[in-house]
C-alpha cells in the first residue's frame, strides 16, 4: 500500500475538467493551500466545488475563481469575495447556498454510508423548495442527500504514511468530514511522520478514508481577521 | 434615551444563567460576552467547532488555526474542547445549546426571522443561521427597533426571505424588550426615558401592553 505522493502536483494530477471537488476549511482556516495552488497551475476547468466558503479575492478558492475554473460553488457563506460576486451577478458562476450544518452533515452522511439525512434547518424557507418534508414527533424536517464527490481535498496538521490524520485547533472544521466523503481523498499535511508516531487514541481521521497523502510546503496560513486584546 | 449597541448587549447578558451553553452571532451578539455577570458561569460555543471560547489573543499570540465563526482570531480556555463542524451542529440540533443570540433584519409577531438575504442585492449566504434558528430552544434577537429608513423591523409578517419560522422567543432592541407570545408581540420593558407610545408607534404590528411597563435595568 503506497499512499505517499511527492507533492501537490503529483496528488492532483488526474483531476479532470468538470469533476466535483470537496475542499476543507472554514474561511481561510485549515484550507488545502498546496492543492489549490496545484489546481490553479493545472488549470482544470468547469469544476464543482463544495466548500463552506469561497476564499477571498487573492487566496484560497478565490484563486481558482480568478482563473474561472469553477462552474458551480456549493457553500454556506460566500461574503468575502468581490470576484465571486462579479461572476455570480454576470451569470458565469452557479451558486447553491445551503445551511452550514446541512453542508457538514451531508459530508458526514457520505462518510457514514448513509444516503440522506433529515434536518430542521431551512424548513419553511426557500431552502426547502422542491425537497421532501417529513414530520417526526410533531416537527418538520427536510430530507437532504449525502454528497457524491469525485475528490475530497483536505488539510491536516499531522499525518502518517497510512493516512491517519490529526488536525490542529479550529482548522479541523470540515476537514475530517470531507476526508470521509471523497471517492478519492487527498490529504496535505504540515508534518508527515513515521507510522507509529501518532497515538492511535488521538487520530481524528482513520487512514482508511485517505487515499493520497503528502507533506505540504510553504504554508502562508493567512489570517482573515486578526483581532487582539490590549493586555 | 435609546440604547446603543453596547447597552443592548448588556441587557441581553442579564438573560444568561449559570451553566448555560451559549452561541453568540456576529455583531451586537458578540458584545454580550463582555457583560457576563459575575458569578455566572457560561460556556460560549463557536459553530466552526469550539466550546469554551476565550478572549482575543494578545499581540503575537494569534494563530491562523484558531478562529471563531466570525473568522476572528481567538483563544481557548482551560477545559475548552474542539470538534468538527458536524458535531458542532449536532450539539445545536440536539438541544444542548441553551441560548442563541443573533441579529435580524426582520422579526414577525409569530417569531419568524429574516436575516440572510435581500433579494436583488448580493447574497452572502446563511452560514449557520438556519441551523441555529431551526434547533435552538431559546432564541433572543438583538437588533435596532427600526431600519436606517426608520421603518419597523418588528412586523406582522416578514417581507424578506425567511431564515426560520416560529423560533424567536424574545427581542431586545434599542428601545424595548419584547416577548413573542402565542398572541403576538408583548412589551416587557422599555429603554430608560422611552415611552410606551413611542415603542408602539415604531412597531408595525399589534403590541400587547399589560399594566405599567418598567424601564430596563442594567
Amino acid at each position: 500500500m503506497n499512499k505517499l505522493y511527492k507533492n501537490a502536483d503529483d496528488a492532483v494530477k488526474d483531476i479532470q475538467d468538470g469533476q466535483i471537488l470537496m475542499l476543507g476549511g472554514f474561511g481561510l482556516c485549515g484550507i488545502p493551500e498546496n492543492c489549490i495552488t496545484a489546481l490553479v497551475k493545472k488549470a482544470v476547468k468547469n469544476l464543482t466545488c463544495i466548500s463552506n466558503n469561497a476564499g477571498v479575492d487573492d487566496f484560497g478558492i478565490g484563486l481558482m475563481l480568478q482563473q474561472k475554473q469553477v462552474k458551480k460553488m456549493i457553500a454556506s457563506y460566500v461574503g468575502e469575495n468581490a470576484e465571486f460576486e462579479r461572476q455570480l451577478l454576470s451569470g458565469e458562476l452557479e451558486v447553491e447556498l445551503i445551511p452550514q450544518g446541512t453542508l457538514a452533515t451531508r459530508c458526514m452522511a457520505t462518510g457514514y454510508g448513509m444516503p440522506a439525512i433529515f434536518t430542521p434547518a431551512g424548513v419553511g424557507t426557500e431552502v426547502a423548495v422542491g425537497k421532501e418534508v417529513r414530520n417526526f414527533n410533531g416537527k418538520d424536517y427536510l430530507m437532504e442527500y449525502a454528497f457524491d464527490a469525485d475528490y475530497a481535498i483536505v488539510k491536516a496538521w499531522k499525518g502518517d504514511k497510512q493516512g491517519n490524520l490529526i488536525y490542529k485547533d479550529t482548522a479541523r472544521n470540515f476537514n475530517p468530514l470531507m476526508a470521509m466523503a471523497g471517492k478519492i481523498t487527498i490529504a496535505e499535511v504540515e508534518e508527515l511522520v513515521e507510522d507509529g508516531e501518532l497515538d492511535p487514541n488521538f487520530i481524528h481521521t482513520p487512514g482508511v478514508y485517505v487515499h493520497r497523502i503528502f507533506k505540504g510546503e510553504n504554508y502562508e496560513k493567512r489570517i482573515e481577521q486578526k483581532t487582539i486584546r490590549k493586555s | 434615551m435609546a440604547l446603543n449597541k453596547f447597552q443592548i448587549a448588556q441587557r441581553i447578558a442579564k438573560e444568561l444563567q449559570d451553566g448555560f451553553y451559549v452561541n453568540l452571532g456576529i455583531g451586537i451578539p458578540t458584545l454580550v460576552a463582555n457583560y457576563i455577570p459575575l458569578g455566572i458561569d457560561v460556556v460560549l460555543q463557536s459553530e466552526n467547532g469550539l466550546l469554551g471560547m476565550g478572549p482575543f489573543p494578545i499581540e503575537g499570540e494569534e494563530s491562523a488555526d484558531l478562529i471563531n465563526a466570525g473568522k476572528q482570531t481567538i483563544t481557548t480556555l482551560p477545559a475548552s474542547s474542539i470538534f468538527d463542524s458536524a458535531m458542532s451542529f449536532g450539539m445545536i440540533r440536539s438541544g444542548k445549546i441553551n441560548l442563541t443570540v443573533l441579529g435580524a433584519m426582520e422579526v414577525s409577531e409569530h417569531g419568524d426571522i429574516a436575516n440572510w438575504k435581500i433579494p436583488g442585492k448580493m447574497v452572502k449566504g446563511m452560514g449557520g443561521a438556519m441551523d441555529l434558528v431551526a434547533s435552538a430552544k431559546n432564541i433572543i434577537v438583538a437588533m435596532m427597533h427600526t431600519n436606517p429608513a426608520g421603518e419597523s423591523k418588528l412586523l406582522k409578517k416578514c417581507s424578506l426571505p425567511l431564515t426560520g419560522t416560529n423560533c424567536v422567543k424574545k427581542i431586545v432592541t434599542d428601545i424595548a424588550v419584547v416577548e413573542i407570545t402565542a398572541s403576538g408581540f408583548k412589551l416587557l420593558e422599555r429603554a430608560p426615558g422611552v415611552s410606551v407610545e413611542e415603542i408602539m408607534s415604531k412597531t408595525a404590528a399589534n403590541l400587547i401592553v399589560e399594566g405599567s411597563i418598567p424601564e430596563m435595568k442594567f
